[in-house]
This record gives structure tokens, C-alpha cells and sequence, in this order.
């Protein structure tokens, strides 16, 4: 049985000189020891060998519902059922297998989705009936006010993207059974993420389950005759196959039209971001960025288009979550490739059934941290968010300020490992502060965080003196972050630091597994 | 309203705005008491890392508004600190006390004083009754930004609107932007002015103005406050023609003061004045906006244009400017960050001109240190106007960072 977090925890102080627990849920951990620093030695962890002959030769592997298909994989107490966020707010599937396990009468389970919505906010109640046991995956929302206020059996663990495959194949967390969602499956257990009424893009957040779970059971609402083509999700690996009415809701899968921010002060800092970019000389022929699908990403990929059409220069690829604007740089030739993790809009999501250009990725080929390289660390610039950062450079996405859980850690943290890390933030947001002394939760450390773009200038890293030196004698904005910090905090006063608990409800692990900071209980 | 013999009863009111839509804003409901010492309440979006900070900056407006007694709920959703002064000042008032009394928030230091000639291509206009868009309106860089009190102002906001307009006056930086503010017709203007001429905004835009004496009358009253304030620095006025009257009056308006800088133009009034439909490539109002350009120079002022209201439309602002340029305009009006960068280019001399421009201005010196007085380039006699105007384009092309 885990722990729980009513009993007393241990704590070490890691190498960024944060205090977290030593134990997790009954198992021991590795407290962070700097990027790069933590050296594995072991072997991967795999599936039991199974054999044909326990599986049809027809190849059908459907069953009559999810509630059969979950007691044939022999669900019991105290097991780990994971889900994948691939639907998004939009997902149906993971409460429908949630809901299945309490009616066969299963206690205490780990779900482990690669990502929770709001929309999955009722798993409170299957908390609260004992039916699971408590959620290692992101919370937001109501599940992340759940957990920061102590309520959940067991403690959180946020993972990235890449730490999520990395813990799987790991055998950090063995996953006793994975149901995923598929917008086109056969009854072989062949699947697929570009075509069906439930279409979302890529189904690469269900790869590592799909492989290294015990049992597999993919769920569709676009049953074909064999062979479901292309398939991402191989049938050879999946046990059942269950067919539904829906799977999730479209308006709420894909956006119709992904919006670019209208605000002016958001604008500025985009098109500051490109025009850094350009002046620092990354911007150049054959390079490649990521940028998210947030309302400053997607500006920034307007106003960068139209610099590298002014300076003739194209992209060899550019990493998605796509929508339809990284879509228009692959129609109008400014980008060779779109490797892909996630889909956002429906232009994304025509754009990868259609182009074999615009290519389905994984976290296992993009952000595992654990393997022979990843194409993170190949993208030459890459901008992202965050709800806090520290004069030392070091971010926070996970926790507002008051310490209560926003948001995941999605790709972030992977993304770190880029050629240049950019932050794209608004110096303040409701009269509160972005940069702090100390970040609440640090989610990445500020040895790999090269840039801080706000509306009221660029602030580098001094760690990255190429970077000042390349655009020295711009007419950028480029400030030391204290001086930013200062203005601010004339404007808006200096803030209160809130009382946080001293009880550990959550841990941020780092993308080898080591745990990076914990989120403490909110008082 | 209350009177004196009321003052046994509570007297309530309220200002500003609360709610989720709303941003950088507080609400203030205050209801005055004759006992009981000062109560507070507080409901804030920002309360974990602003609570003690609005309490005790609460007490302290209050303190200065000289309220002794008094209830307080204020609904924060993000508001600074100059913006909750002015709502609490403003409530009070509504209720009835703290009348002639007024909590000022420390003072940042004033910007440089602005010249009558200085460069006004672009005037941001920003609502009297929305402080999210004051902090960051510098940052897109306008010549200038207008703190409106008429028509963005509802007519109940007013007094609240005044306020809040003279602490931003006060508090905000607006680093080289010209600081304006666009008082109501007279003769509440007059009660702007009371209000804000004494924080020194560097001009005042009067709307709907058809005779010279309405020019005069402003000037009279920012005189006397300045005066009485101690206030050395100018303080331009830009008159709005927005009517046939108006137009017609041109000259006579341009002409009423010294402190006239500029002369400018409402083309929506005006259109409604006569009749006519406004267009966005505005054959309609050629006439009054030459005659407005005309009367400008005339007097020794600039002319400035209207706005441009399609804010998506940003062709249709770049030809309007160039066409505004050419007709003898120096700037317009901004009803968005957006049109700026536009409008700049859009009243930025071409290569050309700046070349030619150059050229006359090298020969004049070239005349100037061999002591002609006759200037010429190669074969051609320059004529002095030419030369003045040469003289002007390059200065202010630097003015505009286009040559060093």
C-alpha cells in the first residue's frame, strides 16, 4: 500500500536546494542532482512475453464493452489504469474506464493519464468512494485544488511529456492496463489519430502504454475492416478492442480556429520574440523552432513568417502542436517538415491525414530523456510560457503564485533542451508580478532557460554571453532581469508571499526521474 | 442626493467596476456613518499578495479624505494602487463627504515639458473609465496619449472618470508621450479642468469647438489654475473642429491663443453635421480638412487629422495616412496600439525627399559659412521658403529616428 500523505515524510534538499520528500508513494526517490548529472544504471522494463495462441486467428479482438474488456484484463484493487490527453477537454474515454473499473468494484487504483481536463473533474468523486487511490499526471482545475488541499489519498506526481515515457520505460510506474482512445481503430487493435468524427492528430501520448502496459485495450468510435491505415498504435501490442457510440466531444477535441491573442501588450512580446530571434541570428536558413499553441505562440509564428519571407529564409522543420498557422509555413514552402506531437486545430489535424510532410511524433522521439537523444534538443529556438520566474532565471508552470496547481508540465520541461529557450510572458498579470525572488514551484531550472521576453524588454541569461553578444548593438530592449523585476514591482507594489502548508501533497520530477520541487499543501 | 440636515442618515454610493470581464479595476461601495469608526471589507482577485496592502492603503485615502465613519466593501479585480485611490475618493464624493478634499497618490516624477512644435503623428486615445489600458500605452510608442473624459466616458461616469484621469496624470509614466487630455464640451470641461490641470498635462484637446472664445475661456481657466498651483511649465490646447461651424471658424479658432499647438478635426460629427455619409477614403470632408490644414498654417500651428475607425483595416489606414500626409497634415488620432506603427510610416518623409531635403540643407550651409545670401544648388537659386522647409524635414525626420 502507498503512502499516504497524512503520515509523516521525509525530506532531502536537492541540488537546486529545494526540500522534497524521499519517498513517494512507497517508493524510494532520487532527489534532483543538476541537469545531466544523474547517471541510470539498470535495464529497461518490459512486458511479459505473450503468445498467439491466447488471441484470436481471426484477428478480432472486439469485445461487448469496456466493463468486460477491463475484467478480462483481470483489473483489481490497488492497480495502475492510465489514460492519454490526445482528446483533450473533449475526452470521453478515461471516466467511461474510470466509471467501469467502480462498477466491477475495484478499490484504490493509480490512474495515470498522460494529462487531466477539467471535464474529468467528477474522478473527485471516485476519490472520494476509494475507487482511485490517487493521480500521478497533471491536475488542474478543481482535480488540482483537490490535491494542493491535501485531500488525495496519495501524493501527485507531475511529470513532463518525456518523463511520462521515461518513468514507463523506466519501470518507475508499471502500467497494469492502458485504454486508449482511438478516432479509427480495427478490430485488430491497429489505431489511429488523423480520420474518424473523433479525429485529433496524433495518438503519440499512448505509445509507451501501448507498449509496455500489461494489457491494452483500445476504445474507438470509427470501427473499419482491417487494416486501419496508417496506424500509430500497433494491434500487435493491444489485447481488446472495445467499439463505442462516442469517444469524445469535437467541439472540445479540436478548436475550429486556434485564436491569436488581440491583446497590444501581448503582440509586443510576440513580435519582440521573433524579432530576437532574428536579430540574434537563429533565424536563418534550414533552422527549426517550436512554439506552443498559446495566444502569444501563435502571434509570434505570424510576425516570424513574415521576417523569414522578408529575409528569404526557410525552415527545415518545425515542431507542433500544430494549428493552422504552422500549417500555412508548410502550404507556403517556409518550412520543409512539421514534426507533430499534438494537434490542436482541425487545419492541424486535415493537414496530417493529408501531407506526408506534416509527420505524427511521439514522446519517445521528441522529449525521452532517456534513450539515444531526442529531437528536443535538435530545435534551434523554442518559446514557452510559464506562471512565474526568478531573478536566477529559474520557472515555475505548474503552481500560481499562491502555490495552488494550474497547469501540467506538458512538453515544457522537455523543450528546455533546445539551443535557445525563450519565455514569452507579460510582465504581470492582474497587478501580480511574473518575476519573482523565488519561484513557488520550480518546474525548470534557470541554467536552461536562456531568454525572458515581456512586454517591458528582453532580459538574458548571463550564462549566455554568445547570445548578449549576438545582439548587442540592436535596438532590442535587452535589460537585466532585476531592472524589469524593479519596474514592475514599482507599479504594482511588492507582493505578499503567501503562506504555503508544510505538507507535501505533490512532487515535480525532472526528465530523468529525480524529483525537482515539491507542491506543498495550500493552507 | 443629501443635505445637511440629513447627515443623521447613511449616504451611500458607489464607483467603479467589478466582475469577471473586468481587468486592472476596483469597485467601491461606501456608505458614510456618523459613529463607529471606519469598517472595511475586502474581496480581491489578487488578496494573497495584495490584501494587507489595499486595507492599509484604504485606511489611508480614507484618512486623507478626511472620512472618520464609514462602511467600505471593495470588490478588487487587480487594481493598482492609483486606481483604488480614485475610486475610493470617488464614492466618497458620490455619497456626499469629502467634499473639496482629495487623496493624491505620490507623485512620479513629471516628464520633460513638451514643445509647441514637437512631433505628433499619432495620439493614442485611451477611455477615461478603463485603467487596464493606461501602464502599458507608452510601450507602443505614440507621440502621444490621449486620456479622453468625453465621448468614451458614459455621462454618469464623469466625476469618477476626472478622477481617475488626474491620479493617472500623477502616478503613470508615459515615458516620451506627449500627456493629453480630452476634456467634455463646455461647459462641464470646465470641471475637467479643475481637476486635472493641476497634475500638468502637457495639452488640452477641446471638443466641438465652433467659436474662438470657447478657446479662450479654457485657456483663461488653465491660466488661473496653473497660477494658483504654481505651475510654470505650458500647457498646449488642440481645439476640435467637429462641425460646419466649426470649419468656417477655423482661423479665428487657431488663432484665439498662444497656446494653441495644433488644430484638429472630428470628422464624425462632422459628417453627421452635414449630413453626409463618412467614407473611408473620405471625399466627403476633403474640403473642411483642407480648409483645417489651411487655418493651421495659417495661424503658425499644426494641422492634425482625424482617426481612422476600421482598426483591421490597415491598408485603408495607410492610404488615409499618406493621403493625410500629403495634404498637409503632421499626425492623426489612434483608436488602437495597433495603428501606430502605420501611422508613423505613413507620415514619415520618403527616401526621396529626405535626400533632396539634405541637399538644400547642405547647400544653405554652404551659403551660411561663406557668408551668401543668395543659397544655390548647382545651377539653381533656392528660394528661403524651400529652404525653411528643408530645414524642418530633416529635423524632423531625426525627430522620427528615420536619419541620425
Amino acid at each position: 500500500m502507498s503512502a499516504s500523505v497524512n503520515e509523516r515524510v521525509e525530506l532531502a534538499h536537492n541540488a537546486v536546494g529545494r526540500a522534497v520528500p524521499t519517498m513517494v508513494n512507497g517508493k524510494p526517490q532520487i532527489p534532483f542532482l543538476g541537469a545531466g548529472k544523474y547517471q541510470p544504471r539498470a535495464r529497461k522494463a518490459a512486458p511479459a512475453i505473450c503468445s498467439n495462441k491466447d488471441y484470436p486467428d481471426s484477428g478480432d479482438k472486439r469485445v461487448a464493452d469496456l466493463e468486460t474488456a477491463l475484467r478480462k484484463c483481470g483489473l483489481r484493487d490497488g492497480m495502475v489504469i492510465s489514460n492519454h490527453h490526445h482528446l483533450r477537454d473533449g475526452d470521453k474515454v478515461a471516466l467511461m474506464a474510470l466509471e467501469a473499473a467502480a462498477r466491477i468494484g475495484v478499490k484504490d487504483l493509480m490512474w495515470f493519464p498522460s494529462a487531466s481536463f477539467p471535464s474529468q473533474k467528477s474522478a473527485i468523486e471516485l476519490m472520494e468512494k476509494g475507487v482511485i487511490h490517487h493521480i500521478e499526471g497533471s491536475m488542474n482545475g478543481p482535480l488540482g485544488d483537490y490535491c494542493t488541499q491535501g485531500k488525495m489519498r496519495g501524493m501527485g506526481v507531475l511529470r513532463s511529456h518525456g518523463g511520462r515515457y521515461q518513468a514507463i520505460q523506466d519501470g518507475e510506474v508499471h502500467v497494469d492496463v492502458a485504454v486508449i482512445a482511438a478516432p479509427t481503430a480495427d478490430f485488430f487493435g491497429n489505431a489511429d489519430g488523423s480520420h474518424g468524427k473523433s479525429a485529433c492528430g496524433s495518438l503519440g501520448f499512448a505509445l509507451a502504454d501501448s507498449t509496455y502496459a500489461d494489457r491494452v485495450i483500445v476504445v474507438t468510435d470509427n470501427l473499419v475492416p482491417f487494416p486501419c491505415v496508417p496506424w500509430q498504435i500497433q494491434g500487435n501490442n493491444v489485447d481488446f478492442v472495445v467499439e463505442v457510440e462516442s469517444i469524445g466531444d469535437p467541439a472540445k477535441i479540436v478548436s475550429g480556429t486556434t485564436q491569436i491573442t488581440r491583446s497590444p501588450d501581448r503582440l509586443r512580446i510576440a513580435e519582440l520574440v521573433a524579432q530576437f530571434l532574428r536579430a540574434a541570428g537563429i533565424m536563418k536558413n534550414g533552422f527549426s523552432f517550436q512554439a506552443g499553441a498559446g495566444g502569444i505562440a501563435l502571434a509570434f509564428v505570424e510576425y516570424l513568417k513574415q521576417m523569414m519571407k522578408q529575409d528569404g529564409v526557410k525552415a527545415r522543420f518545425v515542431r507542433g502542436g500544430s494549428t493552422k498557422f504552422l500549417v500555412e509555413l508548410l502550404q507556403e514552402g517556409l518550412t520543409d517538415y512539421i514534426l507533430d506531437g499534438q494537434t490542436f486545430d482541425l487545419d492541424g489535424v486535415k493537414s496530417m491525414a493529408n501531407d506526408p510532410r506534416h509527420v505524427a511524433t511521439s514522446p519517445f522521439t521528441s522529449y525521452n530523456y532517456h534513450g539515444k537523444g531526442n529531437f528536443a534538443s535538435l530545435v534551434d529556438a523554442v518559446v514557452l510560457g510559464a506562471t512565474e520566474v526568478d531573478v536566477n532565471f529559474n520557472a515555475n508552470v505548474v503552481t500560481h503564485s499562491d502555490g495552488r496547481l494550474l497547469h501540467g508540465i506538458g512538453g515544457w520541461q522537455n523543450c528546455l533542451f533546445a539551443g535557445c529557450t525563450i519565455l514569452a510572458l507579460p510582465a504581470f498579470r492582474d497587478r501580480i508580478p511574473v518575476i519573482v525572488d523565488e519561484v513557488t514551484t520550480m518546474t525548470g531550472p534557470g541554467e536552461m532557460i536562456d531568454v525572458v521576453v515581456t512586454e517591458r524588454g528582453i532580459a538574458i541569461n548571463p550564462r549566455r554571453a554568445d547570445l548578449l553578444d549576438a545582439v548587442k548593438g540592436s535596438k532590442l530592449p535587452v535589460r537585466p532581469i532585476q531592472d524589469i523585476k524593479a519596474e514592475v514591482e514599482k507599479i504594482c507594489g511588492k507582493p505578499a508571499r503567501p503562506k504555503l502548508g508544510d505538507r507535501p501533497c505533490a512532487v515535480v520530477k525532472w526528465v530523468d526521474g529525480t524529483v525537482l520541487d515539491t507542491v506543498w499543501q495550500v493552507s | 442626493m443629501s443635505s445637511a440636515v440629513e447627515t443623521t442618515s447613511p449616504r451611500s454610493a458607489e464607483a467603479g467596476h467589478w466582475g469577471t470581464e473586468v481587468r486592472s479595476d476596483v469597485h467601491v461601495a461606501f456608505e458614510a456613518r456618523d459613529s463607529g469608526g471606519v469598517e472595511i471589507s475586502l474581496e480581491s482577485r489578487v488578496a494573497p499578495y495584495y490584501g494587507s496592502a489595499i486595507l492599509e492603503q484604504t485606511r489611508e485615502v480614507l484618512g486623507e479624505l478626511g472620512v472618520k465613519h464609514a462602511r467600505v466593501a471593495i470588490h478588487d479585480e487587480g487594481a493598482l494602487p492609483f486606481v483604488i485611490a480614485a475610486r475610493i475618493e470617488a464614492a466618497a464624493r458620490r455619497a456626499g463627504i469629502a467634499l473639496g478634499k482629495r487623496s493624491l497618490p505620490e507623485q512620479h516624477p513629471l516628464p520633460p515639458p513638451s514643445h509647441k512644435d514637437r512631433l505628433r503623428r499619432s495620439r493614442l486615445y485611451l477611455p477615461g473609465s478603463e485603467p487596464k489600458y493606461y501602464i502599458n500605452a507608452s510601450l507602443h510608442a505614440p507621440d502621444g496619449v490621449i486620456l479622453d473624459l468625453e465621448d468614451s466616458v458614459h455621462r454618469g461616469e464623469k466625476d469618477a472618470a476626472r478622477i481617475l484621469v488626474r491620479n493617472t496624470l500623477r502616478t503613470v509614466d508615459f515615458g516620451s508621450c506627449e500627456r493629453m487630455v480630452r476634456i467634455n464640451q463646455l461647459p462641464l470641461g470646465l470641471e475637467d479642468l479643475a481637476e486635472v490641470v493641476g497634475e500638468s498635462p502637457d495639452l488640452i484637446l477641446i471638443p466641438k469647438v465652433e467659436e474662438p472664445e470657447q478657446v479662450r475661456e479654457v485657456d483663461r481657466m488653465i491660466a488661473e489654475i496653473k497660477e494658483r498651483n504654481g505651475i510654470i511649465r505650458s500647457i498646449w490646447i488642440m481645439p476640435i473642429l467637429e462641425s460646419a461651424l466649426g470649419i468656417e471658424n477655423a482661423f479665428a479658432v487657431a488663432a484665439a491663443s498662444e497656446n494653441v499647438a495644433a488644430l484638429t478635426i472630428g470628422l464624425e460629427d462632422y459628417t453627421a453635421d452635414l449630413g453626409v455619409v463618412k467614407t473611408t477614403e473620405g471625399r466627403e470632408s476633403q474640403y473642411a480638412r483642407s480648409r483645417v490644414v489651411n487655418a493651421a498654417r495659417a495661424a503658425g500651428v499644426q494641422a492634425i487629422d482625424s482617426v481612422f475607425s476600421d482598426v483591421a483595416d490597415m491598408d485603408g489606414l495607410r492610404r488615409w495616412g499618406e493621403a493625410s500626409r500629403a495634404a498637409g497634415f503632421e499626425g492623426m488620432g489612434c483608436i488602437h496600439p495597433g495603428q501606430i506603427r502605420v501611422i508613423h510610416e505613413a507620415f514619415q518623409p520618403t527616401a526621396i525627399e529626405i535626400e533632396k531635403a539634405r541637399k538644400v540643407v547642405a547647400a544653405f550651409e554652404e551659403a551660411q559659412n561663406k557668408g551668401l545670401a543668395v543659397v544655390s544648388l548647382g545651377s539653381k537659386m533656392i528660394d528661403p521658403p524651400v529652404v525653411q522647409r528643408a530645414l524642418k524635414l530633416v529635423e524632423r525626420a531625426k525627430a522620427m529616428g528615420v536619419i541620425s
